[in-house]
């Protein structure tokens, strides 16, 4: 089956589910979700069963990656996010029932729920679309298909003023960033006189390369993808999006748009790296901007209060671990006795996508029992419900980056490259950044294990959906066995 | 599966069991008791002919590829990793014993026993782990439970904030390790986590790391092991929290899980990093002092048998310190018997003061007096074991701390050096222990009852088993080291063959 099959199904795949929900009368929307997330499960599937064209010569090919590994990885990423937020989605349903229902008499009591299934597929053919693009066309064509489809749904608690006004914010500055990315592509087609990446490599490699107008694309290209993965001092919009959106996705945002954004980061960078006359002032400028991500991710993430914002800070830090290694990129001529950068951020992604869907898939299910997304909300949870609170545990202990979790094995990378390249202050803030880590991921295992519950608290169990349980063990399994032996990870990547 | 995957791997399925929901008491029971019998019959078979060589050793490959060093699970153990294996699983096995049955726990029991398991498994672990990488990760791996179980089931009005600061200071300590190990694995060509090809590696003067860059190194490790054993001036986390942890928790944390950065220091730094260590003996003969005497008279200023017995486990790591910087086989032998000898003292003596605690309900010298005079046979048993800890002869305490001396004058030529300066200090500390233990016991047990005082009823003779099992191996390590010597000697002396060659 050829590779860009995959994308086409997935976008008939929405189309159908928008179609069941609009001509179908069930009982249950719910019904829509199953019908997404077996499809996804098909999906992924076929992923292991693509084959590369024999021919190139086809126009489609300067659009479209061919041959790659890499793009494979991003695309299963994105399709298991999607699939994990689709079970959250479902998880969810009361509250966005609750938030979105229509005033008037008549209506199905759960209208405005099908849209809400649909709508995370289309922006998971653009996030694999994005995998694959080689193009300055391609690449914008499946940013803004994500993007617009994330607008939408950010905004999607319609009687929420909250999730109105991440929507607006998100909406603003999204557009802006956009701007910037379209005013670097222009320059970047300016200077080498192409919009496909293999010729913008040469082009910049050359001798002639006019460096200050180079410099100045990257800039803008820069700007943009830092707004996108939530890079310093771009990052202002995320916490202010993260906790008015809904909570599967804020998953969404945090994981899919990250591991996306990061993809086109790399395929748009290497062409600056390869160039003799450039590399040292973009290697500068990513460094600059890790540290600042690192700084600022993890510093503001230890007085939060709200757990979504934590969370936010924390997308925020890891990213800056990710840039981190970025900004490790081995010269030509070591590059062999290393890991490539982009290796260890597809591990790191891999990582941070299982451990961040536990937290928020727990957190979904705890918000359909408990008011509020408060630290304070989740005190007595292990008393509660065990599983839930040991469910979490795991996640903050990956996210933090203890040993036997696949985070660690993340952190591990990083560093490593860190001291291979010898980027002595990039490695003591990213210890600082991982050290202020231990604190506020320990804070939500502290709020569940050691308050003090007052009488009229509520403590009884809370439910968990089976498929909502099934995905957590799945996922709790998945980040030890990571933890244990990475390769788990990264042979997908071979 | 070899003996050593069963000690290890056991109290970990047993900590998934209570879990999932066995019996907690009797499921941590059973397997803290097969870990410490399995682990005698490891040393019963253990051939003390073999100089330095790893014995029971086993070895999965689980990852290789291109720019990423070998990764395998393996564990193995020499004489040395073998006197911890058995202080770890002797320890675990007192620490579940004297665990409080499962109604009289305030809170969840099976996350209690669930956190004692993982505490005992991960250090277990971390000593008989042969691939640096789950030498690091098994001590990890305690860190989680031990914030629980100190914020859980601690007492004190600041137990939440102690378990903070546990944490946050072990957590971090153990990054700065991290970087420390990340330099050497990569200095050393970043082509395999075995320890013993690691060491080989250094070894051969072609490929090992040059001098400048071993100091470096050195100082990484020292900081990160240092902090993890307390070592002045990064111990400000140990006095409190094991004052305020369960008693078994204070007996695991201070009896095994810190010996872990000694172990550490002796497993990969002497032999990776010698040129690096010998750059900045002097420092850490300075630090080691910090902890003789600054901690030790701070020790005398306690006024809570808990702050003291937690402020005087900081103080003994100088002695093993101590051991370490004379960089010979007598005081490094020392050192390793010193560890075990202080682990089982400790563990022994926070044991009696979990005792203490519960049944008086405070372990304030000012609110108590007088325990011997009605619990005479409770007297004499935190006689012998303040006596032990304050290195009295006939305990395995005064046997590793006179090698250590001894150690550390053995090379003296005609004038005296930093090191033997160092340790006519140090010596001081013993008179130090000395006064403190037995005002503590004087306080407690000696002169006339308080008024208010209750006047409970004494140990049952089944509930004296792990009090006599751990005095016992005092006494039984105190007249005849040669015990555990047989074992700690040819592993030190491959030791230094192998720095040597």
């Amino acid at each position: 089956m050829p590779v860009y099959f995959l994308e086409i199904i997935v976008v008939s795949l929405g189309i159908i589910m928008l179609l069941v929900d609009a001509f179908v009368k069930l009982e249950d929307k719910r019904s829509i979700a199953w019908l997404g997330m077996l499809g996804l499960l098909v999906t992924l599937g076929l992923l292991f069963r693509v084959q590369w064209p024999e021919s190139t010569e086809s126009p489609f090919w300067d659009f479209y990656t061919t041959g790659d590994q890499m793009a494979l990885y991003f695309k299963g990423i994105a399709i298991l996010t999607t699939l994990v937020v689709l079970v959250m989605a479902t998880s969810y349903t009361p509250i966005i029932v609750e938030q979105t229902a229509p005033p008037e008499k008549g209506a199905h009591p759960q209208s405005g729920l099908g849209e809400f299934f649909a709508l995370p597929l289309f922006a998971c053919a653009g996030l694999m679309l994005m995998a694959s693009a080689n193009h300055l066309v391609s690449i914008f064509v499946a940013l803004e298909t994500v993007t617009i489809a994330f607008y939408v749904m950010v905004a999607y608690l319609r009687r929420n003023v909250g999730s109105l006004e991440a929507g607006v914010k998100y909406l603003i500055l999204g557009a802006l960033s956009t701007g910037f990315l379209v005013y670097g592509f222009a320059w970047l087609y300016g200077m080498t006189g192409s919009m496909q990446l293999d010729e913008i490599k040469t082009a910049l490699s050359s001798d002639s390369v006019n460096v200050t107008g180079s410099l100045f694309a990257f800039a803008l290209i820069l700007v943009a993808l830092a707004f996108k993965v939530g890079g310093a001092p771009f990052h202002f919009w995320i916490p202010d999006v993260y906790q008015g959106a809904p909570t599967p996705i804020t998953a969404f945002l945090s994981v899919g748009s990250k591991a996306a954004g990061f993809i086109v980061l790399l395929r748009l960078i290497d062409p600056f790296l390869s160039s003799g006359e450039l590399v040292g002032k973009v290697v500068l400028a990513i460094t600059v901007i890790a540290v600042l991500t690192l700084i600022v991710g993890n510093l503001s993430a230890l007085p939060q209060k709200n757990f979504k914002r934590l969370l936010a800070y924390s997308s925020v830090a890891h990213a800056g671990f990710l840039l981190m290694a970025l900004a490790c990129t081995p010269t030509a001529d070591e590059a062999g006795a290393m890991l490539s950068p982009a290796k260890v951020i597809a591990f790191y992604l891999g990582a941070y996508l299982l451990m961040t869907l536990l937290a928020f898939l727990v957190m979904t299910v705890v918000r359909t029992s408990v008011a509020g997304e408060e630290l304070t909300s989740y005190k007595g949870l292990a008393k509660r419900s065990p599983f839930l609170a040991f469910a979490m545990i795991i996640a903050m202990a990956s996210l933090a980056g203890i040993p036997l979790t696949a985070g660690f094995f993340g952190k591990f990378f990083v560093f490593q490259l860190a001291v291979q390249q010898q980027q002595w202050i990039l490695l003591a803030v990213g210890l600082i950044g991982a050290g202020a880590g231990f604190y506020y991921y320990l804070k939500i295992a502290a709020s569940m294990f050691l308050s003090e519950e007052s009488p009229k608290d509520d403590v009884s169990a809370i439910p968990v959906g089976s498929l909502a349980r099934f995905t957590m063990i799945v996922l709790i399994i998945a980040i030890i066995l990571g933890g244990l032996n990475p390769n788990l990870i990264m042979g997908l990547l071979s | 599966m070899s003996y050593l995957e069963i000690i290890v791997f056991l109290p970990l399925i047993a900590a998934i069991a209570i879990g999932l929901g066995a019996p907690a008491r009797f499921t941590a029971l059973g397997a803290a008791a097969i870990a410490f019998i399995v682990s005698l019959i490891v040393a019963i078979q253990f051939n003390t002919n073999v100089e330095g060589a790893v014995q029971f050793a086993s070895s999965h490959t689980l990852m290789e590829m291109e720019g990423f060093p070998t990764l395998s699970l393996a564990f193995g153990i020499d004489g040395i990793s073998l006197v911890l294996l058995l202080l770890a699983t002797l320890v675990m096995l007192a620490a579940v014993l004297v665990s409080p049955p499962e109604n009289d726990i305030k809170g969840s029991a099976k996350l209690y026993y669930l956190s004692l398991l993982l505490i005992g498994g991960g250090a277990i672990g971390a000593f008989t782990a042969t691939d640096l990488f789950f030498l690091y990760a098994f001590h990890e791996l305690a860190l989680i439970p031990t914030f629980l179980m100190i914020g859980i089931f601690g007492h004190g009005e600041n137990r939440v904030r102690t378990a903070w600061t546990i944490t946050v200071y072990l957590g971090v300590g153990s990054l700065i390790l991290l970087v420390g190990l990340i330099m050497a694995v990569f200095a050393l060509g970043g082509s395999t986590f075995a320890i013993a090809d690691l060491i080989a590696i250094a070894k051969n003067p072609e490929t090992g790391i040059d001098p400048g860059q071993q100091t470096w190194i050195f100082a990484f490790l020292l900081v990160g092991f240092g902090a993890l054993v307390s070592l002045f001036p990064f111990h400000s986390w140990a006095a409190p929290a094991y004052a305020e942890a369960p008693a078994p928790v204070a007996m695991l944390h201070a009896g095994v899980l810190k010996k872990f950065g000694l172990y550490g220091l002796i497993r990969i730094a002497m032999p990776i990093v010698p040129e690096g260590m010998a750059a900045l003996l002097n420092v850490v003969l300075v630090l080691l002092l910090g902890n003789i005497i600054y901690i030790g008279l701070v020790t005398i200023a306690q006024k809570k048998l808990d702050r003291m017995l937690g402020s005087s486990s900081v103080m003994h790591m100088g002695y093993v310190f101590l051991g370490l910087a004379t960089m010979n086989q007598l005081g490094v032998s020392g050192a390793v018997l010193l560890m075990f000898a202080h682990g089982v003292s400790i563990a022994l003596l926070f044991a009696l003061c979990g005792w203490i605690r519960e049944k008086y309900g405070t372990v304030s010298f000012e609110e108590l007096g007088g325990i011997a005079s009605h619990l005479p046979k409770l007297g004499l048993l935190f006689a012998f074991a303040a006596f032990a800890s304050a290195g009295l002869p006939g305990f395995a305490n005064f046997a590793a701390e006179v090698s250590v001396f001894f150690g550390a004058f053995k090379e003296t030529g005609d004038s005296l050096g930093w090191l033997q300066w160092t340790t006519i200090i140090a010596l001081w500390g013993v008179v130090i222990s000395a006064v403190y233990m037995l005002r503590a016991f004087r306080n407690l047990f000696l002169g006339t009852p308080e008024e208010k005082m209750k006047t409970p009823t004494d140990m049952t003779m089944a509930a004296r088993l792990p009090y006599f099992l751990l005095l016992a191996t005092l006494i039984a390590v105190g007249f005849v080291p040669e015990i555990l010597n047989q074992f700690i000697r040819p592993a030190v002396e491959g030791l230094f063959l192998t720095t040597a060659g």
